[in-house]
């Protein structure tokens, strides 16, 4: 199961590059739900296909919520919104690709003290992994305009945070987990009634331009 | 060693039938019986035929360059291994060898094909120059994750441990994919069969060849095909048999299903934008990275 688990992190790794180099709103809803069920995949196959209960609850949970609910809302929003392109990002995407293979190298180097202190052998790749989503998520909510793009930069760095989570332990704290995914749901949710708001009043989405505000 | 020696004859022989099968899966795909998988061979055995024409323009620069195209890739297939089955030559840094050689023979071609002094060619030329500076990136990174999974400097040696499937094989792979494509001025890249000079890369450089010129150009392309094939087919079919010759047959039955992977994608994808193609190599050249780190880095 080795190779399995390794060729699925590396599927975990490239999903990133899609999401910095894509434009296409639809395309980078896609990525971040499969992202999800890469995760669920991962989580089972690290754990030695030793189920628990709960790790089977967890791994269904986090699939129904990130892997289903939260793209159909965002798909839902990129509708309402009318806006299915991320126009002109302050970092272009071909750009942002070289900089994600920069970081990649960067999360390589700073992973290797915790190489040690993963949950097992199958486990030690995705700590690199987990750290080069958690980056690769933060620089699109930095780097790009729209509001939806950085709301799918915060679940990328979510995904990353639940990759870190299993990496480091077969069982996280059932609680711990279920908290943080009923947080991410809900702010997910508020970020889309939020996106919907901002389009309403200003006819864009674009969260730059909310600097310029004055009263 | 037998079986090394034999496999070079059997590529000098059948690399043209490459393209044939190509040929025929895209007719097939296109709801035709297609040409003669011979094809190819009459074209040459015509063009052989015909005596050469030379511009006024041209100097020896031009003559040579054709020659180069054939000869080039004949000798890299000296370096190449098919599988398990190894090189007849074989030592460290081969790998960087081939990739020179097969930068030094796309160098004479752009000599010959501004030698002509016609501006297609010129055109053709930097078009060739750009995908290539931005394809070596990728290969020679590509390379570089196999040798540092292989612990081997040697092409042979490579292929030799390559039995386990891997990340690093599939990335390589798809790397390996790409450039075949885009070396080989295959269809997402390049299509070999267009008309319309403007929209061509590989063929355009090629305009003012003619007779025994165009076809040393036409089976050095061939043969070109054939280590990328060899190349590409050796990692995604890793096959270990009880003898060499079993992984000989292995071989070449991995090469010619490339060339039906290749006629297969060709049919079913439409051209990609220049303006989008050093898009789609750099990102070749991202995935060979990261394979690349993934290899050294843990």
């Amino acid at each position: 199961m080795n190779g399995l688990a390794e060729i699925l992190i590396m599927l975990l790794m490239l999903t990133n590059f899609r999401l910095l180099g894509s434009s296409r709103l639809p395309a980078c809803i896609s990525t971040v739900a499969f992202q999800a069920v890469l995760l669920g995949a991962i989580t089972l196959t690290t754990a030695g296909w030793r189920l628990s209960p709960w790790v089977i609850i967890l791994t269904a949970s986090t699939l129904a919520v990130k892997g289903v609910l939260l793209p159909a809302l965002l798909r839902k929003a990129v509708r309402d919104v009318g806006i299915s392109r991320e126009i002109q990002p302050f970092v272009g995407f071909g750009t942002s690709v070289l900089l994600g293979a920069v970081l990649l190298s960067v999360c390589f180097i700073i992973s290797r003290p915790f190489l040690d202190s993963a949950a097992s052998e199958q486990s030690r790749m995705l700590i690199p992994g987990a750290m080069f989503t958690i980056m690769s998520g933060m620089f699109i909510i930095i780097t790009r305009k729209k509001a939806l793009t950085q709301v799918l930069g915060y679940l990328a760095m979510e995904n990353g945070i639940y990759a870190f989570g299993t990496s480091l332990a077969v069982e996280a704290p059932f609680l711990v987990e279920i908290g943080m995914l009923l947080d991410v749901f809900v702010a997910v949710f508020v970020m889309g009634i939020v996106i919907y708001r901002i389009n309403q009043e200003f006819d864009h989405m674009d969260t730059h331009k909310l600097t310029e505000l004055r009263d | 060693m037998i079986q090394s020696m034999v496999h070079v004859l059997l590529a000098l022989i059948s690399a043209p039938l490459l393209q044939g099968v190509i040929n025929r899966v895209k007719a097939f795909f296109g709801g035709r019986r297609g040409q003669p998988l011979l094809q190819p061979y009459f074209d040459m055995i015509r063009l052989l035929r015909k005596g050469a024409v030379y511009g006024n323009t041209t100097t020896w620069i031009f003559r040579i360059s054709s020659l180069a195209a054939a000869a080039g890739p004949a000798a890299i297939l000296a370096l190449l291994p098919l599988g398990r089955v190894p090189a007849m030559l074989s030592f460290n840094g081969d790998m960087i060898v081939l990739v020179y050689m097969l930068a030094a023979v796309r160098f004479l071609m752009v000599l010959g094909a501004m030698d002509t002094g016609s501006s297609f060619e010129g055109m053709g030329a930097s078009r060739e120059v750009l995908l290539a500076a931005l394809s070596e990136v990728a290969f020679m990174l590509c390379l570089a994750a196999l040798a540092a999974a292989a612990g081997s400097f040697s092409l042979s040696g490579v292929y030799r441990e390559m039995d386990t499937f891997g990340p690093v094989s599939v990335m390589s792979a798809t790397v390996l994919l790409i450039l075949l494509l885009s070396e080989n001025c295959r269809i997402p890249v390049d299509d070999p069969r267009t008309h319309l000079e403007l929209t061509m890369i590989h063929e355009v450089m090629v305009l003012d060849h003619c007779g025994i010129d165009l076809c040393l150009i036409q089976y050095g392309s061939a043969l070109k095909l054939w280590v990328f094939s060899a190349l590409f087919s050796g990692i995604c079919f890793p096959f270990a048999g009880r003898s060499l010759w079993a992984d000989l047959l292995a071989g070449l039955a991995g090469v010619f299903a490339t060339a039906v992977v290749t006629g297969v994608i060709e049919s079913t994808m439409a051209r990609i934008r220049m303006k989008r193609l050093p898009e789609m190599l750099s990102l070749a050249s991202v995935l060979a990275l990261t394979a690349f780190l993934w290899e050294i880095l843990v």
